[in-house]
């Protein structure tokens, strides 16, 4: 990486990085006892890939979720696209422009992966209860752009064959996807991803790891995501957080945090799977 | 044919009539408890509560007026005016969504997460409260409610079976009715359900909570939302029952009935109300009309709990309720 600014940074592949979309700001989150977080700070530029890794435990998802507003944290402020965010309920934290997947995956089961892709949509859809019953042409209308917009999406992430399959009868990689195509129809200017690639095969992670990158190019998403896997993380990274036992012991390019003697030592006093 | 067997198809129609009736109530308890989990004991008492509120507000009722003579030793009952049926039942719609807003605020919003049966016990209380609500809000009288609905012996089916067997049929004109407006509620609520922005966040909320907040739905408007749509099929249902046996504190009682027809069509069934209400309404009427007189009558009473009960052993989901798979 070159020279980093407030303005942003050139990447190793040659992309240019812009300034704050995100910045989080000695964030510390405990429950009951339990302190899952410890006075983190660090930021998320427009248009980079910023991973999330640790061990186990080490606070990740929790992190994760105070970003989209599932958390909210004792201390510290989170500040969006230059603004300190007030205390928010997830939903509304969602029409800002920040759309996620789960670790353990959250589908509608019961719906098909159409309607699935299709409730990504609702922020973007305007049309109140009473217009829809009195005014069904722009309802319509809406609903058909929203549509095709999804339909893009579908084939972008290759998932046309099974548009129509209930999601519950979809095998677990599949469901990944689908959670993914999902949050991408809401064209989130933040896509957060809690393991996208947990519990795949290495075909998988391939697939997903080319997706990721192909949103982040294409859409221009900035992506923040945690994964487990350091080879996976080392090659879609733009920028790296480590974090044990809730607070963060690292933060650079992949590179610089290889070398680093406290990820190591925490990589190495910690199994994994 | 021989008289017996007419006998037995006009009730069979009755019957049908009947159930309508049943699907309506059963109807508000399923989309409640699809979209929340929450098994809404108090859907009777709100189908009571809207018709004495409805009544109330055509006569120009004061409401409260027992408390507030109380209180100021005045003598209002009325305020002297009578408003339009179609416009009362908007300002009724319009006491609904009040009440659907103040149930989630009040109450449901500070039970998020609980047990099933804490939330049950929750409807429970609302039941009970709604009730002495409306008895002191509208008194506790018998009230006659008249929305201009035609009542009474349908003329041409009279005339068209007369013809055709010799006997002709008594259907209530209400009857029909009811079971017209009942069919339009349903095929407004599925389309509404199954193609609109709402339906689609309603479907959403109720597979998924994490879910469904993850793509920006604000659950309290969902679930305002869900109680208004069953506060105005209680609406409906009082309505029905109120014009055809008045409007009294037994109306919520009948619509206990809407758990037998519950456990007939399953719990999460929208088709399943309606053919459930239907089987309740036609198997009571038939087995009273052809066994009850042998045993006792009054048959009503239980059989559609028997029915229940029978049903249960065989098919604990329902007819259309969800197969129940253990996952271990
Ligand atoms: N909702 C919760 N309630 C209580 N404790 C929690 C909750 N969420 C996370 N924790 C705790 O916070 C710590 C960090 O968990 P988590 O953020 O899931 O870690 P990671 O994703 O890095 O594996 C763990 O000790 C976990 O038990
Ligand atoms: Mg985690």
């Amino acid at each position: 990486m070159n020279q980093m600014t407030e303005e942003g940074y050139v990447t190793e592949d040659g992309r240019t990085i812009g300034g704050k979309l995100m910045e989080m700001k000695h964030i510390s989150l405990r429950f009951g006892g339990v302190k899952a977080i410890t006075d983190i700070s660090f930021d998320i530029r427009e248009g980079e890939i910023r991973a999330i890794i640790g061990p186990n435990g080490a606070g990740k998802s929790s992190m994760l979720n105070v970003v989209s507003g599932f958390y909210v944290p004792q201390e510290g402020e989170v500040w969006f696209r230059g603004e300190k965010r007030p205390q928010m309920r997830p939903y509304e934290v969602a029409r800002q422009g920040i759309a996620r997947t789960f670790q353990n995956i959250a589908l509608f089961e019961g719906m098909s992966v159409l309607d699935n892709v299709m409730t990504g949509r609702l922020t973007h859809m305007q049309t109140g209860i009473a217009a829809q019953a009195l005014w069904k042409g722009k309802a319509e209308r809406e609903e058909v752009e929203n549509r095709e917009f999804v339909e893009k999406i579908i084939d972008f992430l290759e998932i046309q064959a099974i548009r129509k399959t209930p999601v519950a009868n979809l095998p677990y990689g599949m469901k990944k996807r689908v959670e993914l195509a999902r949050a991408l129809a809401a064209e989130p200017k933040l896509l957060l991803l809690d393991e996208p690639m947990a519990g795949m095969n290495v075909e998988e992670k391939e697939d997903m790891s080319r997706f990721v990158l192909d949103v982040n190019d294409e859409f221009g998403t900035t992506i923040a995501l945690i994964e487990h896997d350091m080879g996976v993380v080392m090659d879609l990274s733009d920028r790296v957080v480590v974090m044990d036992y809730g607070k963060k012991i690292g933060d650079g390019t992949p590179d610089e945090v290889r070398n680093n003697q406290d990820v190591i030592d925490a990589y190495l006093g910690v199994s994994h799977d | 044919m021989p008289e017996q067997v007419l006998w037995g198809m006009e009730v069979f129609l009755n019957g049908l009539m009947a159930g309508v009736l049943y699907a309506l109530v059963a109807l508000g308890f399923v989309l409640i408890f699809k979209a929340s989990g929450i098994f809404n004991f108090s859907q009777g008492v709100m189908a009571l509560f809207a018709a004495l509120t409805l009544v109330g507000i055509m006569e120009g009722q004061v409401p409260f007026s027992h408390l507030i003579n109380a209180a100021l030793g005045t003598d209002v009952h009325h305020f002297g005016w009578h408003v339009p049926a179609f416009a009362a039942i908007l300002l009724t719609m319009g006491v609904m969504v009040l009440l659907a807003w103040a149930v989630n605020q009040f109450i449901f919003r500070h039970l998020v997460g609980q047990e099933p049966i804490i939330l049950f016990m929750a409807t429970i209380g609302l039941a009970y409260f709604l009730e002495g609500f409306g008895d002191i809000m509208w008194g506790s009288d018998i009230k006659k409610l008249d929305v201009g609905l035609p009542q009474g012996i349908n003329g041409m089916i009279d005339e068209v079976t007369y013809n055709i067997f010799g006997y002709g049929f008594f259907i209530d004109n209400l009857d029909i009715w009811a079971t017209v407006i009942a069919a339009l509620l349903v095929i407004v609520l599925t389309i509404y359900s199954q193609y609109s922005k709402q339906g689609r966040a309603l479907r959403a909320v109720a597979d998924d909570h994490q879910a469904a907040l993850s793509v920006g739905i604000s659950l309290k408007f969902i679930w305002v939302l869900v109680w208004s749509i069953a506060g105005f099929v209680a609406l409906v249902a009082g309505i029905m029952w109120g014009t055809k046996s008045g409007v009294q504190f037994s109306l919520s009682l009948i619509a206990l009935k809407a758990l037998p027809v519950l456990m007939l069509g399953g719990f999460t069934s929208i088709p399943g109300a309606i053919v459930g209400g239907l089987i309740i309404g036609v198997g009571e009427k038939l087995f009273e009309f052809l066994v009850g007189s042998m045993i006792g009558g009054a048959t009503e009473n239980w059989f559609a709990y028997v029915l229940a009960l029978i049903f249960l052993v065989f098919r604990p989901q329902g007819l259309f309720g969800e197969k129940i798979i253990e996952r271990v």
